[in-house]
C-alpha cells in the first residue's frame, strides 16, 4: 500500500501551506472552505504558527497585509462572497507589492448565492475584483493533490515576483477526499527560513540601527511617481506573462472537438471525452492551470487542427471570452450550469456532437463525422 | 479495468459519510484510483446525506456519480430519489428494517438485509451502516479482511480505536447474513 492518505481539498490545501513555510493563517469561517480554517487551528498552535480567526473577512485580509509586509508566508482562505469582501485589500497588497496566498473556494453567486461549487468567479480573479491597474497570479487545480501542490507553488510564486497569488478552487475540490502524497508537494522553501527574512530585504523586520527604514505603502500622491510604480509593476506581469503560464492538453492529438475547461469542469469534460468515443466523435481537453497568465499560445496550438472548441464552466460563461481573444477561426461553443448545478458529460456532449454535426452539414468544410 | 460508483444513502448520523471513508481507503489500500464527495450543506444537518464514492483502475474524472453503479441506501426518501438513477444490472442495497419499499425496477438487483435490526440485536445500533457494507462488499466481491481492518485503522480516530472490534465484527455481520 502506498503512503498515500485520503484528505478533502481543503485540508491538502491547508496541510500544504503549512509545509511550504506559512505560519500566519488570516480566516473567517465560510462554507464551502471552513475545513481551512479548522483545520489551521488546529495545526497553527502546535508549531508555533498563528491562527487567527479575524472578525470579518476586511480585517483578515488586513491581517495578511500586516504579515506579508514583516516578510512573512502568510495566507488567507475563503469563498465567493467573502473575496468579494477582501477585495480592497488584495488591491492595497498588490500596490504595495507584497506576496501572499489567497485561497477562493468558489460557490455560487451572485450576492450571498448558494454554498454548492460554481465557477463563477473567473472575471473576478482573473480581470481585477478590486480597483486599480493589477493582476493576482491564479492556479486553479483540478484534484487534491493539486489542491496541495498548487498552494505550495502559489507561495514561491508569490514571493518571486511579490505579488498576491490566488488558488482558485470549488465547492467541489474543497469537500472532496482524493488520496494525496505529500512527498509530491514541493515548495521552493527552506524551513530554517520560517522566522528568518533576509532574503526579503524590503520586509519591515525592524532596522536594528543598522540600516534605513523601510516603507511599505499602495499610496502615492504624485502622479509622476505613481505612473512609474504602475509601469514597473507592469514590467513585473510581463515577466510573469513570459516565465509562468502552465496548462495540461489531455487526449488524442488529432481531435475533432477541442473543450477548453478548468478546475472541476475539466474533470467532467474526461469522462464527457470517453462517452463521445462511443459517439465515434473523438475529443481531446486543454486545461489552464494558470488562470492569470492565461495559457494562450498553447490554447492556439491545441486548437490548431479540431473542427470545433467547446467550452465548459460552471458559469454562464467567463472564461470563453479568453477563448475567443485567442481563437478566431473556430467555431466556439458553450456548455454550462450554474447556481451549484454542475454540468452533465451527456449535455456536453450533446454540445459536442451538434458542432460536429452542424460543419458536416454546412457544405463548407468537408468534415466526415470523425470515425476511425 | 473495472470502475465501482457506489452512492451511499441516508439520514444524517446514520453513518454514510464514514462508510463512504472506509470504502474509499479500502481501494486506496488495493491502490486503485478513489474519490469521495459528500454532501454538503442545509439537507446535512439533520436531514438526508449521501455521499459519491468511485474506486477505479482507471484515472477518476468527475468525482460525481449520476448513475450509479451500487447503491447502498438506508432511508426511504433516498431510496425513492436514487433508485431511478442507479444504472442497468446495477446493485440496489437496502435497509429493510427501515425502507419497507419493493423495489420495482426489473433491470437492476436488489438486495434487501435488515442492517438495522441486526445491528441493534449486536448491541450496537449505530453500526448499522457497517452492516450494509458487509454485505455490500460481499456482493461486490470487493477487499477481503486483512484490506477491511487496514481500512477501518485508517478511518476510525485514534482516540477511538477501541470500536475497530465491533465495527469488524458488524461488517462481518452483513457479510456473513443470508
Amino acid at each position: 500500500m502506498s503512503d498515500k492518505v485520503l484528505m478533502k481539498g481543503n485540508e491538502a490545501a491547508a496541510e500544504a501551506a503549512i509545509r511550504a513555510g506559512c505560519r500566519y493563517f488570516f480566516g473567517y469561517p465560510i462554507t464551502p472552505q471552513t475545513e481551512v480554517s479548522a483545520y489551521m487551528a488546529k495545526k497553527m498552535p502546535k508549531i508555533d504558527g498563528v491562527f487567527l480567526q479575524a472578525e470579518s473577512e476586511v480585517a483578515a485580509i488586513n491581517m495578511v497585509f500586516g504579515a506579508a509586509g514583516a516578510g512573512a508566508r502568510a495566507m488567507t482562505s475563503t469563498s465567493s462572497p467573502g473575496f468579494s469582501l477582501k477585495q480592497e485589500g488584495v488591491s492595497y497588497i498588490a500596490g504595495a507589492d507584497l506576496p501572499c496566498v489567497i485561497l477562493d473556494v468558489v460557490r455560487a453567486g451572485p450576492g450571498l448565492g448558494g454554498i454548492q461549487a460554481a465557477q463563477s468567479d473567473y472575471f473576478q480573479v482573473t480581470k481585477g475584483g478590486g480597483h486599480g491597474d493589477y493582476r493576482l497570479i491564479v492556479l486553479a487545480p483540478s484534484t487534491v493533490q493539486e489542491m496541495a501542490t498548487f498552494t505550495a507553488l502559489a507561495f514561491d510564486l508569490a514571493d518571486k515576483y511579490r505579488n498576491p497569488a490566488l488558488v482558485l478552487s470549488d465547492g467541489i475540490l474543497g469537500q472532496m477526499m482524493e488520496p494525496i502524497d505529500f512527498d509530491d508537494v514541493e515548495a521552493g522553501f527552506d524551513p530554517s527560513k520560517i522566522r528568518d527574512f533576509s532574503d526579503k530585504p524590503w520586509a519591515t523586520t525592524g532596522t536594528n540601527c543598522k540600516r534605513g527604514q523601510n516603507l511599505i505603502k499602495s499610496i502615492n500622491t504624485n502622479p509622476v511617481e505613481l505612473e512609474q510604480e504602475n509601469i514597473e509593476r507592469y514590467a513585473k506581469y510581463a515577466e510573469v506573462e513570459k516565465n509562468e503560464k502552465r496548462c495540461e492538453t489531455i487526449g488524442v492529438e488529432n481531435a475533432d472537438v477541442l473543450f477548453v475547461a478548468y478546475g472541476t469542469s475539466a474533470r467532467i469534460c474526461k469522462n464527457t471525452i470517453e462517452l463521445l468515443k462511443k459517439e465515434r466523435v473523438t475529443a481531446k481537453l486543454f486545461r489552464p492551470i494558470t488562470l492569470w497568465p492565461f495559457p494562450d499560445d498553447a490554447l492556439k496550438l491545441a486548437a490548431k487542427n479540431v473542427k470545433a472548441v467547446v467550452v465548459v464552466e460552471m458559469s454562464h460563461g467567463q472564461m470563453i471570452e479568453d477563448v475567443r481573444l485567442n481563437i478566431q477561426d473556430k467555431p466556439i461553443y458553450f456548455s454550462g450550469r450554474s447556481g451549484g448545478m454542475i454540468p452533465l458529460p451527456a449535455d456536453i456532449a450533446k454540445v459536442a456532437i451538434d458542432a460536429v454535426s452542424v460543419i458536416k452539414n454546412d457544405g463548407s468544410n468537408t468534415y466526415e463525422g470523425g470515425r476511425e | 479495468m473495472t470502475t465501482h460508483s457506489i452512492l451511499l444513502s441516508g439520514f444524517g448520523g446514520q453513518g454514510i459519510l464514514f462508510a463512504g471513508k472506509l470504502l474509499a481507503y479500502m481501494g486506496l489500500i488495493m491502490d486503485k484510483n478513489v474519490s469521495w464527495l459528500p454532501s454538503y450543506g442545509p439537507e446535512m444537518r439533520g436531514g438526508t446525506a449521501n455521499c459519491n464514492v468511485i474506486i477505479s483502475d482507471d484515472t477518476i474524472g468527475s468525482p460525481i456519480i449520476n448513475n450509479p453503479s451500487t447503491l447502498i441506501c438506508m432511508n426511504k426518501p433516498s431510496f425513492n430519489k436514487f433508485v431511478p438513477m442507479v444504472e442497468k444490472n446495477g446493485l440496489v442495497v437496502l435497509d429493510s428494517s427501515l425502507i419497507d419499499i419493493k423495489g420495482e425496477r426489473g433491470d437492476i438487483n436488489f438486495v434487501e438485509i435488515p442492517a438495522t435490526q441486526i445491528a441493534t440485536d449486536n448491541q450496537h445500533p449505530k453500526l448499522a451502516n457497517m452492516v450494509m457494507l458487509g454485505r455490500t462488499l460481499k456482493e461486490l466481491n470487493l477487499g477481503d479482511e486483512s484490506v477491511v481492518i487496514s481500512a477501518l485503522k485508517k478511518t476510525i480516530p485514534n482516540r477511538k480505536i477501541e470500536m475497530l472490534e465491533v465495527n469488524k465484527k458488524a461488517i462481518l455481520a452483513g457479510y456473513n447474513f443470508t
